[in-house]
């Protein structure tokens, strides 16, 4: 089993989780991919998906983040986000929320191709959470 | 010569205006420690973007085709000016500096032949150059019924700038803002947003050789650096308003000190002045009383 490393979720606002974990799952622009300690260093952009982090303590941590990049390195794994949610927090109305923002932004006229990207797939994980949401 | 009781109402109006003032010098402290906690937490954030950024740059400063956020439109015909100002006076010199530093720039850029144009971010700002240049104002964003600074305000101006840039409506973007360097020492800043001023400028061929072997980027350097570019902007603004947010509760506790001791000296010397006077009065009436007992 590899060791751990250095995980931080940071906000523009404030720093949201720094804990040492054994792996991570991070949506990467081109497709989602696990960190484990000792990873090749990447700098990646991230669309908006679910970070799973699996604490070293045991147990996992997934955590809506919509859209942002990370820069991995062989200890540490930092993901820059604007908005972060916590899954496990989050309720069927926080979602319904979202979900409308994430509407609006289709439905408005001058969004452009990447935001309109953007707001789509952002729709597609909130109506797969709002399924698993209590 | 005042009456008695008109100095006695002055005193007791100088007295309110103090307990006012000091009241509001105890809010703009509570505030200030939160404004400060808030752009404490903002740092890492920003420093992380700027390490980045500063390498992504190292790599793509080398090849053409750059984004004109980082290289420029290749001319400077027209600036924009971000003045971030509060939405509130009573604070000092605050807004009246960073009018003053944005008002100077302007001056300098107009004599040069440049077009000027303006984004006022906050009441003050708008209002203290809306003389000289109320024409060049081009947009005015309204923070007043903001409680606590998001990263969306600082994003929705973001986004604004974008597309005016994007619509060729300027080529240089400067942010003037007030740095915050002690509660009594407040900086009036100007800082280039666009193009980015990033920390690293171009690097030897030895080190970006390296860092090309270091990194690997997704999708490709150049996706990441139009993309990080463009959230920069926002991040930037971000600081500089809770730079300002703090800077303009620091001005106003100190304007609010001086304000409140200079009401307590007032006092001292208006009480001075109507017990003397109230002793003169005395004295008079005694005299009266005792001439007028000696003359019988």
């Amino acid at each position: 089993m590899a060791g751990t490393f250095k995980f931080e979720l940071v906000s523009p606002e404030r720093v949201l989780v720094s804990a040492d974990v054994e792996e991570v799952l991070v949506p990467g622009e081109d497709g989602d991919f696990t960190v484990l300690a000792g990873h090749a260093p990447v700098i990646s952009t991230l669309r908006p998906g679910v970070i799973e982090s699996k604490p070293s303590g045991g147990g996992v941590t997934r955590i809506f983040i919509d859209g942002g990049f990370c820069e991995v390195t062989p200890t540490s794994l930092t993901v820059l986000a604007e908005k972060a949610h916590d899954i496990a927090a989050m309720d069927k109305k926080t979602i319904a929320v979202q979900v409308m923002a994430a509407e609006a932004v289709l439905h408005s006229s001058d969004a452009t191709d990447e935001q309109l990207r953007a707001a789509h797939i952002a729709i597609g994980h909130l109506k797969w959470l709002d399924s698993q949401a209590n | 010569m005042a009456s008695l009781k008109d100095m006695r109402v002055r005193i007791a109006s100088v007295k309110a205006t103090r307990k006012i003032t000091k009241a509001m010098q105890m809010v703009a402290a509570a505030k200030l420690r939160r404004a400060q906690d808030a752009a404490q937490a903002a740092r890492p954030y920003a420093e992380r973007m700027d390490k980045v950024l500063g390498s992504l740059n190292k790599r793509v400063t080398n090849k053409d085709g750059a984004s004109p956020l980082l290289v420029g439109t290749g001319k400077d015909q027209t600036h924009l000016l971000v003045v971030m100002t509060a939405e509130r006076g009573l604070c000092g010199g605050f807004n009246g500096n960073i009018a003053k530093l944005a008002r100077a720039d302007a001056n300098r850029l107009t004599r040069e032949g440049k077009t000027v144009k303006i984004v006022a971010v906050g009441k003050k700002g708008a209002d203290n150059l809306r003389r000289d240049f109320g024409k060049n104002i081009i947009d005015r964003v309204d923070l007043k019924s903001v409680k606590n600074l998001g990263f969306v305000n600082a994003e929705s101006i973001g986004d604004k700038l974008l597309a005016l840039f994007e619509a060729g409506e300027f080529d240089i973007a400067t942010m003037y803002f007030s740095e915050f360097k002690s509660v009594i020492a407040q900086k009036p800043t100007a800082l280039q947003l666009i193009p980015a001023k990033l920390p690293e400028e171009k690097a030897t061929g030895a080190t970006a050789t390296s860092a090309e072997a270091v990194n690997e980027y997704e999708p490709s350097e150049e996706a990441i650096l139009g993309f990080l570019l463009k959230r920069n902007i926002s991040t930037q603004l971000f600081r500089g308003l809770l730079e300002n947010a703090a800077s303009e509760q620091g001005a106003r506790m100190s304007a609010m000190d001086n304000a409140t001791r200079n009401a307590g000296d007032m006092i001292n010397k208006l009480t001075i002045k109507f017990n003397r006077q109230r002793q003169a009065n005395i004295t008079r009436e005694l005299i009266e009383i005792i001439s007028g007992a000696e003359a019988l």
